[in-house]
């Protein structure tokens, strides 16, 4: 039990001091002059990042729902369909995925005419739809596995139960078995945010300026290296932290019983 | 009948020998199996220190531990990996420097494994932390009670009891670490994913050769899964006849 006088004992207070001088001493032996100048597409990156993060987790997590379920239940075709796209994506590299999108697909898009001449062309020659569909289906296959053991592990009582009131199949699935398997998935959905967030950086190297492409910038520019990585470090820190609160008030909020 | 007598010219690309591009992926191959099999080994050792030092050393100990696991586990391994590479250079450079030393250029595959253990380490301490605490503790207090010293319990009870925990999380940690190898590239060394950018790059069949990297990483995965159920199996050993699981 952690209580806030058991908290502070001494040697956190060490610890803490050490922490404190470690960013102080950052904050005056390092160059942070630059900042003011990159402060702008820092905050675009950020941004960036940001809704990259959100987009794809939202329609992931949509796509990762009728994966799981037809993992569980079948039809057969799709079930097997579903666990091999989940292994496939599950066992390659994420940066791969998007190379081989991005470069290998964008490469065949430019030679077919058809493509070429269609409006969907100028988004097509940008990075960000490559980079948004490659990180949406690594999340929809990692939560689509997770989402798979949820609809397993609700108790077959509560589907009878569900049945023998007279609900119907589609009446069932919208009123037990999806919020069920939902709140069992809950808990490692943040975890999974998190693990998402960490893998956005990766799409700065299809020229995307996210929030590490944009530090990448400034560590080209002005030659300097331990100053961007750890300012950059520690904003990744920040996002990760408060996600992580937001998915512990999101499961407070939800009843477990 | 054209498109398909040109896909067999550009197969012929990934033969084993130049001008086929073959042997530079497998060489890369090699070079990302190295790393991983270091890294994970070096990962492991960290994970048992860690979590031996979590749950029974001192407070400061366990706060230091902590504060690495915490830090480790929310910055992008992209990031660390970055930090880590010219940090740590650096500081045996100005280590090599202090005891009067030329300035050595470290070897890139040194470097990786070095990284990505330091990466792997932190997971790594908190699966074995919660394996720990999952072996029962009737075993521990049996122990004890025959008079084992700490360092008897750890190592013929705590160590292979807590195994069957501990196996399904470090396999996926395995899993990870060979997919981690890949940000590797990043930084120019040349593991299975740079290669097969430069083979792409030079020969302009993207598709073909990306492709091909990733049947590549994905047979890494699928006989990885292969030998993670035999061990499982093995480590689980006594579990299944008395029904609990």
């Amino acid at each position: 039990m952690i209580t806030p006088k058991s908290f502070w004992s001494p040697h956190r207070f060490l610890l803490a001091a050490i922490g404190i001088g470690i960013i102080v001493s950052c904050a005056i032996f390092m160059r942070w002059d630059w900042l003011p100048d990159y402060y702008e597409i820092i905050l675009a990156g950020v941004w960036r990042t940001i809704w990259l993060l959100v987009i794809s987790v939202a329609i992931g997590f949509a796509l990762a729902l009728p994966i799981g379920l037809v993992q569980v239940r079948g039809p057969r075709p799709l079930a097997i369909l579903a666990r091999q796209f989940c292994t496939v994506i599950r066992g390659t590299p994420l940066l791969l995925q998007l190379w081989l999108l991005y470069y290998g697909l964008g490469s065949v898009f430019s030679t077919i005419p058809e493509i070429r001449g269609s409006a969907m062309w100028p988004y097509l020659r940008q990075a960000w739809p490559y980079a948004l569909l490659c990180l949406t289906l690594s999340f929809a296959a990692y939560e689509g596995e997770i989402m798979r053991g949820a609809f397993l592990g609700v108790p077959k009582g509560e589907l009878e139960a569900g049945r023998a009131y007279g609900f119907s199949e589609i009446q069932l699935f919208r009123k037990i078995w999806l919020p069920r398997a939902i709140q069992r998935a809950l808990p490692t959905l943040g975890g999974e945010v998190v693990l998402q967030l960490k893998a956005t950086p990766l799409v700065a190297t299809i020229t995307m300026i996210d929030v590490y492409g944009a530090f990448s910038k400034v560590r080209q520019d002005i030659f300097i290296t331990y100053e961007p990585l750890l300012l950059l470090a520690l904003i990744y820190m920040i996002i990760a932290g408060f996600l992580v609160m937001l998915f512990r008030y999101l499961e407070n909020r939800i009843p477990t019983q | 009948m054209d498109t398909i007598s040109s896909f067999f010219e550009s197969l012929q690309l990934l033969s084993l020998t130049p001008p086929g591009w073959g042997g530079n992926l497998l060489r890369g191959l090699l070079h990302s199996l190295e790393i991983a099999l270091g890294g994970y080994s070096f990962g492991l050792v960290i994970g048992v220190l860690g979590a031996c030092g979590k749950l029974y050393a001192g407070a400061f100990v366990r706060d230091t531990l902590a504060c690495y696991t915490t830090l480790v586990r929310a910055v992008p391994e992209l990031i660390l990996i970055l930090l880590f590479y010219y940090a740590g250079t650096d500081l045996l450079n100005q280590f090599m420097h202090l005891i009067g030393r030329d300035p050595v250029d470290v070897d890139g595959l040194v470097a990786g494994i070095f990284v990505i253990g330091l990466v792997q380490g932190a997971y790594a301490t908190e699966v074995i932390r919660g394996a720990i605490l999952a072996v029962p503790k009737g075993q521990l207090e049996a122990a004890r009670a025959y008079g084992f010293s700490f360092w008897q319990t750890m190592r013929s009870i705590t160590l292979p009891a807590m195994l069957p925990y501990a196996i399904p999380g470090l396999a996926n940690l395995w899993l990870i670490a060979t997919k981690d190898t890949a940000l590797l590239a990043v930084v120019g060394f040349s593991e299975l994913t740079l290669e097969t950018k430069q083979a792409a790059g030079s020969t302009k069949h993207y598709m073909l050769f990306y492709c091909a990297a990733g049947m590549l990483y994905l047979m890494v995965t699928l006989i990885s899964n292969q030998l993670i159920q035999r061990i499982e199996a093995w480590s689980r050993r006594g579990f299944a006849e008395r029904g609990a699981s």
